[in-house]
């Protein structure tokens, strides 16, 4: 059976406006910083599509705009058909996005933050209650339902934040980062979740610097380098003679070489 | 022992002063804030009560007799000699601001004075001069002659006296003592309490969400950002209107004891005076809460916010004291400034010089500028440098 592509990024780029604090941290005198630079994928229905890459690689400008909170200067991708340049509300219906620097408000439970999510996305009361009744106990949320978010464990205010993420059932789900700063316990339920949502046919994007998140959850790896997309490979074939640190570490050194060169 | 002050010392120092914004509000504002402010008052004060050099003062005068009409010709006041039976109508005129003063002096009254002996028990002559406390020129021209009968009273050895007894002199009436005091005092502070209850929870809203990372999340919803705008704006005036009505009613029901007793009462004012001050002060709150959304948005936190919202408090405090002086302006193109105009038609409608043309220049001006703001808060809602700018 052909793969249905469900995420197509086409030529992507963004480049920022340095300041002149940034230029001091970037050690450069460069004004301006390209992040992403012609960026090319594909993401299929029903896979786990890793972006790997080391701190400032462009991961994290990626994910933001493939969820529409940033606009590409160039170039665009589509979310299910839907264009991230020309329909970003539409996009965002379609995905959940989760990242560590989206945060919930620590004075409300989660009972009202999903009530009000749920009311941004739309949807009915029933629906609401539904998904709610289903998702809080998938996590185990429902004993801390009416507990402020302020007074939740860090583990407990990650998988509430997961909830309210994927509350409108996704059809892409990108995680930035899904297991940073968690616990051993958190994190693998994290890791259990991507794995559910995989064989329930949803598409998940993740970016990460750990190899070992990548083996075990990707079917595809895209391997980011100063913005440019070096290698995008299913994991079997890119770990067919070496495990994936290695072949990470062979590319980056080729990668950066060249660009020095 | 001692011995770590002194490094604990320089740190905090360190800290202080190597923050410029810190440095700014913390040792050049406060000072700039104070000159701005008292100069200002000062220069408005003196206008309030300086009559313009062109205004001819009318007073009329009952059995004027010669030797006050003869020194009068030495100030630039002129009696006008009035028939005993036109005392009520004078006694209105000046009630109803449309005569300066009326002087009563008795019948022969330079003769009564020649003949009065000091040493006497008897009640000296006395001159009657009934004012308008309301109006600056009446107040003003009753300094002036007061003054004048005085100069004279001295020189002829105290033969008469003025105002005696306590007679009720002040011809305001309580319409007019409410919208005098009401007028320069509410502006002013209704401003400040709208002002306030803004601070209170627009940068909260806006740079806090953005500090705490919370608005992105809002943000990755199918929500368009003028409506996450809309929805924080009217949340946040709704709030800062109930603050400043909470503090407004609290100045209200004080305000006796604070005039010392004084009979003034709220109850003076009818529903449509309400209704345009309501229209007024909410188009005000909507723009401050604009203004404000739009200083908070571009901070990285709340903290900061408030540090950049500094200058916009000494303009609105400056502009709400301008409405404490003079009375309100007739220029139709001045209700256009924002902020000044809703601070020109709130003492307007307080001091029933109410003009409904200028009451919707406010009020329409207002929401227009309100409108741009959120316009342009939507559009930084877009920017990513304002959104993850922490």
């Amino acid at each position: 059976m052909e793969e249905r592509e469900i995420l197509t990024v086409r030529d992507l780029c963004k480049t920022f406006t340095l300041s002149k604090r940034q230029q001091k941290i970037e050690k450069t005198h460069e004004k301006k910083k390209k992040a992403v630079d012609h960026l090319s994928f594909t993401a299929y229905e029903g896979e786990i599509f890793g972006l790997l890459g080391p701190n400032g690689a462009g991961k994290t400008t990626t994910l933001r705009m493939l969820a529409t909170l940033i606009r590409p200067d160039s170039g665009d991708a589509w979310m299910d058909g839907a264009s991230i340049v020309t329909q970003p509300e539409l996009v965002r219906r379609k995905i959940g996005f989760l990242t560590s620097e989206l945060k919930l408000e620590d004075f409300f439970t989660p009972n009202q933050l999903f009530q009000f999510f749920g009311e941004l996305h739309q949807m009915s009361r029933q629906q609401i209650e539904q998904r709610r009744a289903e998702l809080f106990e998938r996590f185990g949320i429902g004993a801390f339902a009416e507990v402020k978010v302020a007074n939740l464990s860090t583990g407990m205010k990650q998988k509430v934040s997961i909830v309210i993420s994927i509350l409108h059932d996704p059809s892409i789900i990108i995680f930035d980062e899904p297991t940073n700063g968690l616990d051993v316990l958190t994190a693998k339920t994290v890791t259990d979740f991507l794995l559910e949502l995989r064989t329930q046919g949803r598409t998940v994007i993740v970016s990460t610097h750990i190899f070992s998140l990548v083996e075990k959850l990707c079917d595809r790896v895209g391997i980011l380098i100063n913005g440019q997309m070096i290698v995008c490979e299913p994991l079997a074939e890119l770990t067919k003679e070496k495990c994936l640190e290695d072949v990470f570490f062979d590319i980056y050194q080729k990668a950066a070489g060249e660009q020095n060169g | 022992m001692g011995k770590g002050i002194w490094p604990v010392m320089k740190k905090e120092l360190a800290r202080f002063f190597k923050d410029r914004r810190l440095c700014l509000t913390t040792l050049l504002l406060p000072g700039l804030m104070i000159y701005v402010i008292y100069s200002f008052m000062g220069d408005a004060l003196g206008s309030q009560f300086t009559v313009s050099e062109d205004y001819t003062y009318q007073i009329e005068a009952i059995h004027l007799p010669d030797s006050v009409a003869e020194m009068s010709e030495e100030l630039p006041v002129q009696f006008r000699s009035i028939d005993p039976s036109q005392q009520a109508d004078a006694m209105n005129a000046v009630q109803n601001q449309e005569l300066d003063l009326l002087l009563i002096f008795p019948q022969d009254f330079d003769a009564q004075v020649a003949a009065y002996d000091v040493s006497s028990e008897a009640a000296a002559p006395n001159v009657e001069i009934y004012y308008n406390s309301a109006a600056t020129e009446s107040s003003e021209a009753y300094d002036q002659v007061t003054a004048l009968l005085e100069a004279h009273e001295t020189a002829i050895a105290n033969k008469f006296d003025i105002n005696r007894g306590s007679g009720t002199y002040d011809l305001v009436d309580a319409q007019d003592l409410a919208g005098m005091t009401f007028a320069s005092l509410m502006p002013m502070l209704i401003m400040i309490f709208l002002f306030s209850g803004c601070m209170a929870v627009a940068p909260e809203s806006i740079a806090g969400e953005k500090e705490r990372g919370t608005i992105a999340t809002i943000l990755v919803t199918p929500i368009h950002r003028s409506e996450l705008a809309l929805g924080k704006i009217f949340s946040l005036s709704i709030i800062a209107l109930l603050s400043g009505l909470s503090s407004t009613i609290g100045v209200l029901l004080s305000m006796p004891k604070l005039m010392g007793g004084t009979d003034i009462s709220m109850t003076v004012y009818g529903l449509g005076d309400y209704a345009m001050l309501g229209l007024v002060v909410l188009s005000t709150v909507l723009l401050l809460i604009a203004l404000i959304s739009i200083i908070s948005a571009f901070a990285k936190s709340t903290k900061e916010a408030q540090t950049l919202i500094m200058p916009l408090m000494i303009i609105v405090m400056v502009i709400g004291v301008s409405g404490m002086f003079g009375e309100p302006t007739q220029d139709p193109l001045l209700y256009l400034i924002p902020l000044y105009g809703s601070v020109q038609s709130m003492a307007a409608i307080f001091a029933f010089d109410f003009n409904m043309v200028h009451t919707a220049i406010c009020v329409i001006s207002t929401l227009c500028y309100a409108a741009a703001c959120i316009f342009v808060l939507t559009r930084m809602f877009h920017s990513e440098r304002i959104i993850f700018t922490r």
